[in-house]
């Protein structure tokens, strides 16, 4: 089963989050990741939700009933920013802290916390980014790992085709 | 300022709404608004049980196609009313459910009576909405009842907690409504109404397959129109009996898993299947993937959800039924009505050769189809019926010969027991004038028969046949057909409770018929009585079953049209 991502504009009221995550379940769609924050207008909330499901059209209509939603927008990979933040501790005798610390700078990750068993690092950017860091530093050993879930936006096309004549 | 209290500002909102009835039982956190109710022009019937209250205010939906009320208290009576927003829901029903609330300040504390409503209800309203502020009433009942009428028609529920309904606030009109997600679509896009055309036109052998969305848009007239321009016969669901007359030559009745072979078969061979105000329905289709397998499909509806979702169809429109019809009408234009003379020569074929059939013998029991049909002689055409759920219901809707809509009511999609009683209690109400006659069964009576007591106190003069084989009908139907006739738990007994006897405790008039020669007379005495609820037991044929039949899951291809014909 595919994975799609959609940006779904919702009026900022009570139970919304409810509301749609309820939809979800009703109708059978399993939640990947689901990021809600507010928006420049303090009226509408914008959920980035990443399901699981063989084809959308149905999710997104009937995302659409629910009378808070106000606009639906289903994000292509290529055609889509999209990042995510991670905290991750990893086991870290003083033997492998050396070699874990350089794969974090690698990775542009910020060692947040280092004891005497382990490091934390915090590290956002592109989703595949994030994953490429926890296959590395999964032979180490994960003690803890959290996701803010993915937020996306729409590229500016526009711009793009520019560049591309210029 | 003069301030009033919420409870008032409720019960002048729904006054402002234009609401005549309310479907009602009060208790302890919905107190506040009965007592306003009192000096209102608005009319509050009191139901036996929350969930009658709820069927009653779908059966005045039902038979007004206006927006039905009920208003209940908190925790157990919103619980109850659950079963109705659910049957409102699938069926389409506009309702607006008003329940009480424990105080803000003991919310989420396990308060007497209360219960979480807007969560345990989200799945099952179109919206709700849990107010905290009573300044927001107006406005709230406003879009409640905007959102319950418009678009596709569902329930809306309003929940109130009792120390909103005893703030003061100050009066205002409702505000413009403020909607940003819920424009529904009324008018169709041009280019897909272009295409429907073109495929009308060149089909050979295209059906209309319409439901309720035909009745709910009032698109009936429009149907017709244009149906005899295009010579296309018609099916209707259970949902949209009476969108065409049955007696017409284009009507088709009833298709789907008790249809008639004419109404089934003519889907299956159809070349082109113009669906309006349907929603592919298991009950309609049978197994998805034969289903009209020949045809293209032409699929307008209001709900742009319900198009592509079981059928992908080759011309999608969304749009209010009527303005859909009205805008193929106009496309139509003055083009000729094409020669179906073929098609339609076929299908009239069928229906000579595959008439719905029962065999009633004179000193034989009463069969319930035989029952239908003296009914519909007796009582005729402008009757309004309700049925509950299970065999009475397909009974009644197949030998029924329905010629207007909004004449018959029925739980379709949820499939609801006991929904006959309160839902002809509720249309009676709305229509006073009409004769509401019930077919109900004796399982689904028994689910709700203190809603008479309603009907009897109040003066809603309903009349109910239950046709008594002294089963759960069709669930002893499958067991005959698919469990190897193993009956389990469907046997109610054929002697208790006497029927009428217990008609006559709540205040009705209680007949019975046991002969076939009885049942013409018995449903003449039903008529003559005018002044109070009449209940009629009809004991009736306990093996009979509903045929045709195309099983669970099955291709319509295959549907049986008798006993005899089980494989």
């Amino acid at each position: 089963m595919s994975q799609h991502t959609l940006s779904v504009l919702v009026e900022n009221k009570p139970s919304v989050l409810a509301r749609v995550s309820l939809l979800l379940a009703r109708r059978g769609f399993n939640i990947h990741s689901m990021a809600v924050g507010p928006t420049a207008d303090e009226g509408l909330s914008r959920m980035t939700i990443v399901v699981d499901a063989p084809e959308l059209e149905q999710v997104k209509k009937q995302l659409h009933k629910l009378i808070n939603v106000v606009r639906i927008t289903e994000l292509d990979p290529d055609e889509s920013l999209e990042r995510e933040i991670m905290m991750i501790r990893v086991a870290a005798t003083a033997g492998k802290r050396g070699e874990i610390l350089e794969i974090g700078t690698i990775f542009k990750a910020t060692a947040i916390d280092v004891g005497s068993t382990s490091i934390a690092f915090t590290v956002g950017g592109e989703p595949r980014k994030i994953n490429d860091f926890i296959e590395l530093v999964r032979p180490y050993g994960i003690v803890e790992l959290v996701k803010s879930g993915r937020i996306a936006m729409a590229r500016d096309l526009k711009s793009r085709k520019l560049q591309a004549i210029g | 300022m003069s301030t009033i209290t919420g409870a008032q500002a409720l019960i002048t909102a729904l006054e402002y709404e234009g609401v005549e009835i309310v479907f009602g039982v009060p208790g302890g956190a919905i107190l506040p608004a009965y007592d306003p109710i009192l000096d209102s022009p608005i009319r509050h019937i009191l139901a036996r049980h929350e969930q009658g209250a709820g069927h009653m205010a779908e059966g005045y939906a039902w038979a007004t196609g206006r927006v039905g009320v009920a208003m209940v208290t908190s925790g157990p009576a919103a619980t109850n009313m659950v079963t109705p927003l659910a049957d409102a829901l699938v069926d389409s029903v506009p309702m607006v459910a008003i329940t009480g609330q424990v105080p803000t300040y003991a919310v989420g504390n396990d308060a007497f009576q209360e219960a979480y409503t807007t969560g345990i209800t989200m799945p099952a309203t179109k919206h709700n909405y849990y107010v905290t502020d009573p300044r927001d009433i107006p406005d709230v009942i406003h879009e409640a009842f905007h959102i319950a009428a418009t678009g596709r028609p569902g329930p809306v529920l309003v929940d109130l907690p009792k120390d909103v309904l005893n703030a003061e606030l100050v009066w205002h009109k409702p505000a413009t409504l403020n909607l940003p997600g819920y424009k529904p679509t009324v008018d169709a896009h041009p280019r897909p109404i272009k295409e429907a055309i073109k495929l009308i036109e060149a089909a050979q052998r295209p059906v209309l397959y319409v439901g309720g969305g035909i009745i709910k848009a009032y698109a009936h007239e429009e149907l017709l129109r244009f149906a005899e321009l295009t010579q296309i016969p018609v099916v209707t669901t259970l949902m949209g009996r009476g969108a065409i007359p049955d007696l017409h030559s284009l009507a088709l009745g009833m298709p789907g898993m008790h249809g008639n072979y004419t109404a089934v078969t003519a889907m299956q061979k159809s070349d082109l299947l113009v669906s309006i105000g349907v929603r592919f329905d298991d009950r309609v289709t049978g197994d998805p993937a034969t289903f009209a397998p020949h045809a293209k499909v032409i699929h307008a509806d209001v709900d742009p959800a319900e198009i592509g979702k079981v059928r992908v169809p080759e011309v999608p429109i969304v749009g209010d039924a009527r303005r859909v019809l009205q805008q193929l009408l106009t496309a139509w234009d003055d083009r000729n009505t094409p020669d179906r003379k073929e098609w339609l020569e076929t299908v009239h074929g069928w229906q000579r050769q595959f008439p719905l059939s029962y065999d009633q013998q004179s000193d034989g029991p009463i069969k319930p189809q035989y029952v239908i049909e003296e009914l519909y002689r007796l009582a005729g055409p402008d009757t309004i019926v309700v049925s509950g759920v299970g065999q009475h219901q397909m009974w009644a809707s197949q030998y029924w010969k329905f010629s207007q809509p909004r004449k018959w009511i029925n739980s379709g999609g949820l499939g609801t027991m006991g929904f006959a009683v309160p839902a002809a209690v509720g249309a009676k109400a709305g229509r006073p004038d009409d004769l509401v006659y019930a077919i109900d069964g004796d399982g689904c009576f028994q689910m709700t028969p203190q809603e008479l007591i309603t009907a009897s106190v109040e003066g809603i003069p309903i009349k109910v046949a239950i046709l008594k084989n002294g089963a759960h009908g069709m669930v002893k139907q499958w067991q005959n057909l698919f469990y190897g006739g193993r009956l389990s738990a469907v046997d109610l007994g054929r002697d208790v409770p006497d029927y009428v006897k217990l008609a006559d405790a709540m205040g009705c008039v209680g007949l019975r018929a046991e002969t076939p020669d009885e049942v013409g007379p018995v449903i003449e005495k039903s008529l003559s009585i005018d002044d109070r609820p009449v209940v009629v037991e009809f004991v009736t044929d306990t093996e009979e079953m509903v045929f045709p039949m195309v099983p669970a899951g099955g291709s319509n291809d295959d549907i049986i049209l008798s006993r005899q014909d089980m494989p």
